[in-house]
């Protein structure tokens, strides 16, 4: 049991140390430009369908369940309230994640694991490049700035998904009512917190997927388990701190 | 800066602990300009840490490394890509960027030293350097292709281009002929032995193929034939005798000397390695 804490204490130290040194990277020469580009591109327009999908899906189905839960208090009318603060606060930055974490967490984990495993990363170091540098950090600049893009594409067609149920289909409101309403709805903190919360869970989905990659040890097998860790660490951090920014921005 | 008479690599009482096993005890070893190494030892012996300690992608416990005159062991990974730029390695399975072409890949080293300006490459042209090096390996028409189109041997080949593009002074070989047909390999150790008499570079190559130790010992490369002669005894001798034999047992260095020292050796362990080292 003990052992268990150990390890599990010193990989902690670890992955802190691997990002403490991927944002420091940052500011270092030399900028390899072209990955961090090639990086946006995967992630950003790559998990572009899945978000959409996902994103109509949500916020169609919040629209359904919330049509009869407020129908009873008499007050179906609030159904643009209801969407617009659900997706923008938690449903639409959380799911997003979830969503590139399991296309791209795992995407990161296997490609630098498959690196690993046939010496392509020791190659790196003995040919004079930092691998931190060429693969953490265009990973990490990449997945950062794409998942807020990313979450508001979802947030707004959810918003949308909403929409085509509320008012065509169960016509609960008028178009320009649910609009307006849901809206409103929205203060500061909402987007605030839709926002940082996508940034946050940028900076975990990538390092998270660095880091099972890069110490990927015993083969092809040594890759699948990297895989399936990193999705699995990604998931459970994105839940952890999602409760965790929910329980400061709740407070303010 | 190292002169030819000075080591160019020198380990000082270099020991490594994984755990409870050694991976190097007590090595000590040294080598100058031209001179060849042959790493013998059978699996977990360390002689692929060995390899990787040179050129610090693994930390050492304790004792001394000093390449090109630099310390190697206690420096920072920063400060050992000048160093590393100095080498060239060859890794086990080739090690070759797989989303790189050929050419890419063999010009990669280049690029990068040009990038981090730890040569003075400036304005030269890097691809045709990379295309002359994939040539010394008789591989010139592969530049477009993708490493995963090629060979196991032809990959080894990619690998030894990539590591002598920059032409380093050193050179170091892990496993240039595992799992490769006879044939295949003694085309590989042909390369290994042209790169040392044609750049005179030191080497040290981890094998555990006799056949390679003996063609890096008993041959030289002619240019004006094109291929590898075989030396005489008289004058030859120092020829001979810049090929020493190394054979570790779990990160010890068993034995040190030369062909012929190896082959008069009664102890049973290194007897293993000689002829019948591929076991």
């Amino acid at each position: 049991m003990l052992d268990f804490l150990k390890t599990l204490i010193a990989s902690f130290q670890d992955f802190l140390f691997l990002a403490g040194r991927s944002f420091l990277n940052i500011f270092k020469r030399p900028h390899y430009y072209d990955d961090v580009f090639l990086q946006m591109d995967v992630i950003g327009w790559g998990s572009l369908p899945i978000v959409i999908l996902i994103g109509a899906f949500s916020g169609a189905i919040i629209a359904l369940q919330m049509a009869r839960a407020l129908n009873a208090y008499g007050a179906s009318s609030e159904v643009g309230t209801i969407v617009s603060l659900t997706l923008v606060r938690e449903l639409g930055p959380v799911l997003t994640a979830v969503m590139v974490a399991g296309r791209n967490a795992s995407a990161i984990a296997s490609e630098l694991g498959s690196m690993k495993v046939t010496e392509q990363i020791d190659a790196m170091r003995a040919l004079g490049t930092d691998p931190i540098q060429k693969l953490v950090t265009p990973r990490l600049i990449a997945t950062t700035l794409m998942l807020p893009c990313l979450t508001v594409i979802a947030d707004v067609i959810g918003l949308i998904g909403a929409y085509l149920i509320a008012v065509p289909l169960l016509k609960l409101i008028s178009g320009g009512e649910y609009w307006t309403s849901s809206w409103q709805a929205l203060v500061l903190n909402d987007l605030a917190q839709g926002l940082l919360k996508p940034f946050i869970f940028g900076i975990i989905i990538s390092l998270v997927g660095c880091f099972y990659g890069l110490r990927t040890t015993g083969g092809t097998q040594g890759v699948g388990r990297a895989v399936t860790e990193a999705v699995v660490s990604a998931m459970i951090w994105i839940f952890v701190t999602t409760l965790l920014i929910d329980k400061v921005f709740v407070g303010l | 800066m190292a002169t030819p008479q000075e080591p160019i690599l020198e380990f000082k009482d270099v020991s490594l602990k994984f755990g409870e096993t050694w991976a190097l005890r007590s090595v000590s070893l040294s080598l100058k300009p031209g001179e060849t190494r042959i790493i013998f030892g059978s699996a977990g012996a360390g002689k692929t840490t060995l390899l990787k300690a040179v050129i610090g992608l693994v930390g050492v416990d304790t004792g001394d490394i000093s390449l090109f005159g630099r310390d190697v062991a206690s420096a920072k990974e920063a400060d050992l890509f000048p160093l590393r730029a100095r080498a060239g390695v060859l890794f086990q399975e080739g090690g070759l960027f797989d989303s790189l072409t050929v050419g890419e890949n063999v010009e990669y080293p280049l690029i990068n030293q040009k990038s981090n300006r730890s040569s003075n490459l400036i304005g030269a042209d890097t691809q045709d350097r990379a295309k002359d090096a994939l040539t010394f390996v008789e591989l010139g028409h592969t530049f477009n292709q993708f490493p995963s189109e090629l060979s196991g041997g032809m990959r080894r080949r990619v690998g030894i281009a990539r590591a002598i593009v920059t032409e380093p002074p050193l050179v170091l070989y892990d496993s240039p002929t595992a799992g490769l047909d006879p044939i295949t390999a003694n085309t590989i150790m042909a390369l290994v032995a042209k790169e040392r008499d044609v750049r005179n570079s030191a080497s040290l190559i981890v094998t555990h193929r006799y056949q390679d130790g003996e063609i890096m010992s008993d041959f030289r490369y002619d240019q004006e034939q094109g291929d590898l002669v075989a030396l005489g005894d008289g004058k030859d001798q120092a020829l001979r005798d810049r090929t020493k034999f190394i054979v570790m047992k779990e990160g010890s260095v068993v034995f040190f000397g030369t062909k012929q020292e190896l082959e008069a050796s009664s102890d049973v362990y290194v007897q293993r390695f000689v002829r019948h080292g591929d076991e």
